[in-house]
C-alpha cells in the first residue's frame, strides 16, 4: 500500500471508532426487555417458530396499546430473541446471552424440556425469572444439586405427572386397551420421563405394559423394535416421540403390519405432523394436548383470529402457551411496579390465579407449575379433533 | 424362528443402504488415501435432490434415481476439483479438515436453505406383502435389489475393465500412474463422481425408506457407513459391503435378541473387537503407511 497512505490508517481507525462509541453512548430510552430462548433451528424449528411468533404478537399487540405500565410510566416491551438450535449446551449459552449480555428482566423458554432444563440452570444462578412455555418434565424446576425446586423458574403448562397419568387413565377406560408397549428416544429428557411415568401410571391402572423398547435421536430406522413389539401384540402403542419422528415411526410400524393405534405426549402437537404423515399412518392415534383450537374459550378464540390474521396459520399449543407466558411475564413486571429482577420474580410467585388463551391457571403456593386442564386430541381426516378435556 | 427370518429382512435393508455409502468412503480412500467427510453430507443432499425434482417434475422412480445419481455425481467432481485437489499433496491432517469443511458448509448452506424437515413424496407404490408370517414391502424389495445391482456393477466395472484396472492401479502407487501414460486427475474424478453417485442412490433409497428428509440426516448414517467401510478394510470395495452388512446386522440383530438400549453399546463393542484381531479391517491389507 502507498507508504503515506498506510500511514493514515490507523488514527483514521481510532477517529472512526470513537465516533461509533461516541454514537451508541446515547442514554437509551428504558424499556422492558423480555428474552426468548427458542428452538428455531434443530429438531423442531416449528415449535421455536410458533414460540418466537406468539411472543411478536403479543408484543406488538402489547407495544400498539402503550405498553406495559411500570411503576406510573407506560414503557416499550423490548423482546430479544436468541436461537438454541434445541440442543442443551446452546440453550445454556443462549439463556447467558439474553441475561447476561441482553439484560433481559424475564426469559420465556426454552421449550423442550432437554434445552429448559440447563437454561433453568442458569437463570437460577443468576436470579432471573424464567418461564417455560411448552416444558413439561419435571425436573426443569427443580436444582439437581439441592433437589429443592428452583426459585426463579417457572412453566405455563402442566408436567408429565399431570400428562401421563391422564393418557394412561384414556387408554385404560375410553380405549379399554389392557396391554400397551412403549417406544421412546432413551437419550433424550422428556421422552424418558414420560415413559417412565406413563408405565407407572398404566400400570397403577391395572394395564400391563408388555414391550418397552428405545433408540438414540437421529435413528431413523425402528423395524427392529417395532418387529419385537408386534410379537407382543399390543393394544396401543404410547409413543412420546417428536412431530417430526412420530410420523417415520407409525408408517414403519403400519408396513410390518401392526395395526394397534398410536398414543402421543404433547410433544405430537404441531400440525406439521400431519404434513409428515404422508401414508396416514397415524390416523385414528390421540395425544394428549395442552389446547384445542375446536373448544376454546373467548380468550382462545381471539388469540385464534388475531394469530391466523397475522400469520396466516392456526396458532398450535406451543404459539398458546407462550402468548399465555408472556402475559404472565408482563403481568408480573407491572405487578412488580419496577425493572427490577427479583421483584418481578416475587410478583411471580405471587400469582395465584390466572385466566390464560389456554385456559384456567391456578398456581397453589409454592408451586410453580400451574394446575389446569389438559384435552385428548385425535387425529382424523388430515386433522385434529378434539376428543375430550382433563380437568386437574 | 419367524421372528428371526423377519429381523433378517430388516438387517438386509439396513446394510444395503450402509453399503451405497460405505463403498464411496472406501473407493475414495482407495485412489487418494484420504476419507472423504464430506460424503455423508452428498448422501443427504442426493435425498434432497429427489425432493426438488419431484417438486418440479414428478418423474416415475428409476428416472429419478437416475438423474439424481447424474446430479451427486456432479457435485461429487465439483467437490475434488476445487475443495479437494489443491490439497494433494499437503499434509494429510490438511485434507481432512477440508473434507470435515466441505461436509459442515453443505449441510448448513442445506440448513440455511430448508430448516425444516421435509415429508419426500411417494414414488413408488408401497405393497406390503405377507407370506407365511413374514411381512415385507416393495420398497424392501427394491431397496435391497437396487443396492445389489449397484454393487455388482461397481465390482465388475473395478475388476473386469480397465478404467477399473486404472483405479487399482492408482490405489497401489499414485506417482507411479501417470508415468504410464493414464489420466490419473481423470481417473481421480471420475472415481468420486461414482462414489457420489452412489451416496446419491443411498439417499434416494433412505428418502423413500424413512420419508422425512431434513439437513442434519446424513451425520448419524454417514459415520455408521464410515465405521462399516473402516470394519471391513478401508480401500477394500468387498470390504465395505461386508463391513455395512455386519454393521446393519449387528445393529438389528442385537435390538432382535436384547433390550434395545443395548444396541449401539454391543454392536460396536463387537466391531471394536474385530479390530482389535484385524486392524486393518476383516479384508484390508497391511500396507506400508508413509509417516
Amino acid at each position: 500500500m502507498h507508504k503515506p497512505l498506510r500511514a493514515l490508517l490507523f488514527p483514521a481507525a481510532i477517529v472512526c471508532s470513537g465516533a461509533l462509541l461516541l454514537t451508541s453512548c446515547q442514554p437509551s430510552k428504558p424499556s422492558v426487555k423480555i428474552g426468548i430462548n427458542a428452538e428455531l433451528t434443530g429438531e423442531m424449528p416449528a415449535v421455536g417458530a410458533s414460540c418466537k411468533q406468539a411472543a411478536e404478537l403479543f408484543a406488538e399487540q402489547v407495544n400498539k396499546a402503550g405498553g406495559i405500565a411500570v411503576g406510573t410510566e407506560k414503557l416499550p416491551l423490548q423482546l430479544s430473541v436468541v436461537d438454541n438450535s434445541c440442543k442443551a449446551d446452546q440453550a445454556a449459552a443462549a439463556a447467558q446471552r439474553l441475561i447476561s449480555q441482553n439484560g433481559v428482566l424475564v426469559m420465556v423458554g426454552p421449550n423442550a424440556s432437554s434445552c429448559a432444563i440447563p437454561a433453568g440452570e442458569i437463570a437460577e444462578s443468576l436470579g432471573c425469572l424464567m418461564i417455560s412455555p411448552w416444558s413439561t418434565n419435571p425436573k426443569t424446576t427443580v436444582d439437581s444439586t439441592t433437589g429443592k425446586t428452583k426459585k426463579n423458574v417457572f412453566r405455563a403448562c402442566f408436567t408429565d405427572r399431570f400428562e401421563s397419568p391422564v393418557l394412561a387413565a384414556f387408554a385404560t377406560k375410553n380405549l379399554h386397551a389392557k396391554t400397551a408397549a412403549v417406544l421412546y428416544d432413551v437419550s433424550s429428557e422428556a421422552p424418558t420421563s414420560q415413559s417412565t411415568l406413563f408405565k407407572e401410571a398404566f400400570e397403577k391402572a391395572g394395564g400391563k405394559v408388555v414391550a418397552m423398547e428405545t433408540y438414540t435421536t437421529g435413528d431413523r430406522d425402528f423395524a427392529a423394535q417395532l418387529t419385537k413389539i408386534r410379537e407382543t401384540a399390543p393394544d396401543i402403542i404410547y409413543l412420546p416421540a417428536p412431530y417430526n419422528d412420530t410420523p417415520l415411526i407409525a408408517a414403519q410400524a403400519r408396513q410390518l403390519g401392526i395395526k394397534a393405534p398410536f398414543l402421543g405426549s404433547d410433544a405430537w402437537s404441531s400440525p406439521d405432523i400431519i404434513k409428515l404423515d404422508t401414508g396416514k399412518s397415524l390416523e385414528g392415534s390421540y395425544f394428549c394436548n395442552h389446547y384445542s383450537t375446536e373448544a376454546p374459550n373467548p380468550k382462545a378464540k381471539q388469540f385464534i383470529a388475531d394469530y391466523t390474521a397475522r400469520f396466516g396459520n392456526a396458532p398450535d399449543d406451543v404459539a398458546a402457551l407462550t402468548y399465555d407466558a408472556m402475559t404472565l411475564a408482563a403481568d408480573s413486571v407491572a405487578k412488580a411496579g419496577k425493572l427490577d429482577r427479583s421483584a418481578v420474580r416475587d410478583a411471580m410467585a405471587s400469582t395465584r390465579a390466572f385466566d390464560g388463551v389456554t385456559g384456567q391457571f391456578v398456581y397453589p403456593e409454592g408451586a410453580r407449575e400451574p394446575a389446569k386442564s389438559a384435552v385428548i386430541m385425535q387425529i382424523k381426516n388430515g386433522g385434529f379433533h378434539w376428543v375430550s378435556t382433563v380437568n386437574p | 424362528m419367524k421372528y428371526l427370518i423377519q429381523q433378517a429382512i430388516n438387517a438386509l435393508q439396513l446394510g444395503s443402504i450402509y453399503a451405497l455409502i460405505a463403498l464411496g468412503y472406501s473407493m475414495v480412500y482407495g485412489v487418494l488415501s484420504m476419507i472423504n467427510f464430506a460424503h455423508g453430507d452428498v448422501f443427504m443432499l442426493g435425498a434432497f435432490f429427489c425432493l426438488l425434482l419431484i417438486a418440479i417434475v414428478p418423474v416415475p422412480f428409476w428416472l429419478a434415481l437416475i438423474v439424481v445419481m447424474g446430479a451427486t455425481a456432479i457435485l461429487g467432481t465439483l467437490i475434488e476439483r476445487f475443495a479437494y485437489r489443491p490439497l494433494r499433496n499437503a499434509p494429510r491432517v490438511s485434507a481432512i479438515i477440508t473434507a470435515l469443511g466441505c461436509g459442515l458448509v453443505i449441510q448448513n448452506t442445506t440448513l440455511g436453505i430448508s430448516p425444516y424437515a421435509r415429508p419426500m413424496p411417494r414414488l413408488i407404490d408401497n405393497v406390503t406383502y405377507e407370506f407365511g408370517g413374514l411381512t415385507f414391502t416393495t420398497l424392501q424389495l427394491i431397496i435391497i435389489g437396487v443396492s445389489v445391482v449397484l454393487m455388482v456393477l461397481l465390482d465388475f466395472l473395478i475388476r473386469k475393465t480397465s478404467f477399473g484396472m486404472a483405479m487399482r492401479a492408482i490405489s497401489s502407487d499414485r506417482a507411479m500412474v501417470p508415468l504410464l501414460g493414464i489420466p490419473a486427475n481423470r481417473v481421480i474424478a471420475i472415481t468420486f463422481a461414482l462414489g457420489a453417485a452412489l451416496g446419491g442412490a443411498a439417499g434416494l433409497l433412505y428418502g423413500m425408506a424413512y420419508p422425512v428428509v431434513s439437513a442434519a440426516m446424513g451425520i448419524s448414517v454417514g459415520w455408521k457407513a464410515f465405521v462399516a467401510a473402516v470394519i471391513g478394510g478401508i480401500g477394500n470395495m468387498r470390504g465395505a459391503v461386508l463391513g455395512a452388512f455386519l454393521l446393519g446386522g449387528g445393529e438389528v440383530m442385537t435390538v432382535a435378541v436384547l433390550p434395545s438400549t443395548y444396541r449401539d453399546l454391543i454392536s460396536y463393542s463387537l466391531l471394536l473387537l474385530i479390530l482389535v484381531f484385524k486392524p486393518h479391517g476383516l479384508l484390508g491389507k497391511p500396507t506400508l503407511q508413509k509417516a
